[in-house]
């Protein structure tokens, strides 16, 4: 109920795949998805292993609630260690993959070893086929998807894969989904190439059931409800995400040219209206928004470019409607390279959804090389011939299909800004933290970001706490730790149930409690608990963390948000306070001051 | 009166709410592989449209089943089945000219849309009113209407 309570165990070195009960004490203690998956890694991998090498473990996990009527019910998570930080790794994903898993019968799927040969996983239901993919490696997300149906006769199949990308170790490949739904962060892509596994294509017929259906439908009309009349919602639907752009903009919290500046003077032509407005050629950039599974929020973005654009005027295979700009892209192909060219970014966005890399880590790294190039200390040489100049739009598409194929300086691109900038003997031009880029925020003007960034156990990422709401009305760091923690908490409970955290904007932990208590087995689902799992899972990330080698000296920014003080906006003139939260936060979450959680705190959470 | 799905795919998102009411009223799980109601995305989601049966006045299944399992609902107008008198000869589904009868493995019985006896649950799953339920007289009036307001005039004085 809720669960499937069946996991589906694949071997790539022995070539086996089987199923196993779920354990159940497990479940109750970490509900799924990504709090399941980490207990999962965390007690069958050694953190020390080599990410890339067959040691590692790959886990596909859903939620209790995946697959259910519960608005947004589509997610599921990648949890591994990531290739990118050497952290654990959880991307979680929405389109139609992780519904289609579930209905196969299964809450999660492990995949270990390597496999000496590449191959891809074909499921239907009980029937479990390891098949060789040497027909499809070496190709796109795209074309794999295509092909899989075809060959197998089914398109009811749904397709997870990765491109060149993940085939070559770019360390910020992704699994893409239903062609433009991503597992997208860490390089959760580069594992799955790692272990030679081209794709996973699944097709489901069992089903799933909840507790007590009536409760169930009962909650389902409510929180609907409440999300339709929600203007939050209103706007991911009408705007999408890429709506961020304009307040981060206004605010100053928007990082332009590598984080030199916040703000970027041509936000107005790849912001939301921009998207929606028409050309004089009569080109409309956005077609339609789309929905992920379950999802009544619908924020995706589906988009094309305009065909007179020097990406494609030639190339009529991209004249086709695809995953349009979300915040996260615009952003790291726009102000982070101050590109202002709509079709430039759009065309982007549709490669890297195409060969299956992350934008934000590979805008970041991009950022940095454009940086490293207008100093001087790489050129035309390196860079084969390209002006890697900030505001080169064509330099953007050039590299953007580089990395996808992993050629030229696509692959020192792959390698990440951390160690492309230490190869080149700068690493204060790198931005990021535990070596993974940052989302569009600025940690000098939102201050608690920065501390979500830091402390953020895949390292920086804007998705793993929400400080927002305190980071618009204060723009210093007092008092930001404790909300920074508890949106950790609560978020990672909510990553675990597989829902999105965008009906956020809607519901609070009393309405994932309903949906969680209506449809999971026991009768003491309380608001205390929940939380407490949430709290329970970040632990365990930590945990894995600090054993994996990382320590409190990980848990750092920058230099340029630590010393170099914001040029404009709302935070003029500030840096990070950073040096004044981390302490702050640590002995909120019952850490020591070197950020190890006390006996006390795990003995608390039940994990001493 | 009687009444009808009337679907808009230029409003569906593709959520496939629809899909999973539809399994849940018809066989208790949510389900979308046993959906009587299918979302077809095309264009890499440009376009996503719900097809299910129109309920035909002249119903070719009806009139091909062997073993009269299926009759016409004069209250709703639906075209249903009787389990258990369907012997799973599938000839329904050949007849049908737009394959939306299907035979289903799990239950060896046909399956179809039978407008969940006047409640049709996709309709009341849709969270952007691409399905709805309306008189089966007027499907068209909605956009009757919206091309009469192109011929619209000033009021006369």
């Amino acid at each position: 109920m809720g669960w499937q309570k069946k996991i589906l165990r694949v071997n790539l070195t022995a070539g086996t795949a089987a199923s196993e009960p779920l354990n159940m004490e497990w479940a109750h203690e970490y509900l799924g998805e990504r709090g399941l998956a980490t207990k999962y890694l965390y007690e069958e991998m050694d953190p020390t292993a080599d990410p890339m090498g067959p040691d590692n473990i790959l886990i596909f996990a859903t939620g209790p609630l995946t697959g259910t009527m519960a608005s947004t019910s589509g997610r599921y998570a990648v949890v591994t260690k990531g290739p990118l930080t050497h952290a654990i790794a959880c991307s979680n994903s929405g389109g139609k993959f992780g519904a289609e898993l579930k209905y196969a019968g299964y809450d999660l799927m492990i995949v270990e070893g390597r496999s000496p040969e590449p191959v891809y996983l074909h499921i239907v239901d009980d029937e479990v086929e390891i098949l060789p993919a040497e027909e499809i490696w070496g190709t796109t997300v795209w074309h794999t998807e295509e092909h899989l149906k075809a060959k197998h006769q089914n398109p009811l199949l749904k397709v997870a894969s990765i491109g060149v990308a993940g085939e070559s170790g770019v360390r910020y490949a992704c699994i893409v989904n239903d062609l433009h739904r991503a597992a997208g962060r860490s390089g959760v892509g580069a594992v799955m190439g790692s272990k030679n596994l081209k794709a996973v294509a699944v097709h489901g017929t069992r089903g799933v059931t909840v507790k007590d259906p009536k409760a169930f439908m009962q909650a389902v009309r409510e929180t609907h409800a409440m999300l339709a009349d929600n203007s939050g919602r209103k706007g991911l639907t009408e705007l999408g995400t890429n709506d961020m752009i304009d307040s981060m903009q206004e605010f100053g919290g928007l990082p332009t040219e590598n984080f030199h500046k916040v703000q970027f003077d041509g936000v107005g032509k790849i912001n939301p209206g921009a998207m929606q407005a028409t050309g004089p050629e009569g080109h409309r950039n956005l077609i339609t928004n789309k929905a992920c599974f379950g999802c009544t929020i619908a924020c995706g973005r589906i988009a094309h470019i305009n065909k007179t654009h020097f990406t494609i005027v030639n190339r009529p295979e991209y004249r086709h409607a695809s995953g349009g700009l979300e915040y996260e892209t615009a952003y790291a192909f726009g102000p982070l390279l101050c590109i202002d060219d709509i079709d430039a970014l759009t065309y982007a966005a549709f490669v890297s959804n195409e060969h299956g890399y992350d934008p934000i880590s590979f805008g970041g790294t991009l950022a940095a090389a454009m940086e490293l190039y207008e100093m001087g200390v790489i050129g035309k040489d390196d860079t084969d011939g390209v002006e890697l100049k900030f505001g080169n739009a064509e330099a953007l598409t050039i590299m953007a299909e580089k990395t996808g194929k992993y050629e030229g300086f696509g692959k020192i691109l792959g390698l990440g800004s951390k160690l492309m900038c230490e190869k080149y003997g700068h690493p204060e031009i790198a931005m990021h933290v535990k070596g993974q880029e940052f989302a569009g925020y600025d940690s000098r003007a939102l201050q608690g970001m920065g501390l979500g960034f830091v402390t953020s156990n895949r390292g920086a990422c804007h998705l793993k706490h929400d400080v927002f709401a305190e980071d618009m009305e204060d723009q210093t760091g007092k008092g930001k730790a404790k909300p920074c923690k508890d949106s950790q908490d609560k978020i990672a409970m909510i990553d675990s149930t597989g829902l999105c955290l965008f009906t956020t904007c809607a519901w609070d932990v009393p309405e994932f409690r309903r949906q969680i208590a209506a449809a999971c087995e026991g009768d003491d689902w309380t608001e205390e608990r929940l939380i407490e799992i949430g709290e329970r899972v970040w632990n365990v990330e930590r945990m894995y963390n600090l054993k994996a080698g990382l320590t409190a000296a990980d848990d750092t920014l920058p230099q340029r948000l630590l010393e170099d003080p914001a040029p404009s906006g709302t935070a003029k003139g500030k840096v990070s306070d950073l040096p004044q939260m981390l302490p702050e936060y640590y002995e909120y979450r019952g850490w020591t001051s070197d950020g190890e959680p006390t006996t006390q705190t795990l003995q608390r959470l039940g994990l001493k | 009166m009687q009444k009808s799905l009337l679907i808009d795919p230029a409003k569906c998102t593709s959520c496939l709410q629809c899909e999973m009411a539809c399994s849940l009223e018809h066989t208790g799980a949510f389900n979308p592989a046993r959906s009587r109601i299918k979302i077809f995305e095309f264009e890499h989601g440009a376009q996503a449209i719900p097809y299910t049966c129109t309920q035909c006045a002249e119903a070719w299944c009806l009139h091909a089943c062997p073993v009269e399992a299926l009759t016409r609902n004069p209250e709703t107008g639906a075209v249903e089945l009787n389990e258990s008198t369907c012997v799973g000869c599938k000839v329904c589904t050949v007849a049908c000219p737009f394959g939306t009868i299907n035979y289903v493995p799990e239950t060896g019985k046909v399956a179809k849309c039978d407008l969940c006896g006047g409640d049709p649950k996709c309709a009341e799953a849709c969270p952007t009113d691409a399905i709805v339920y309306v008189d089966a007289g007027w499907t068209g009036y909605d956009r009757m209407r919206d091309w009469a307001v192109r011929t619209h005039a000033e009021p006369r004085t």
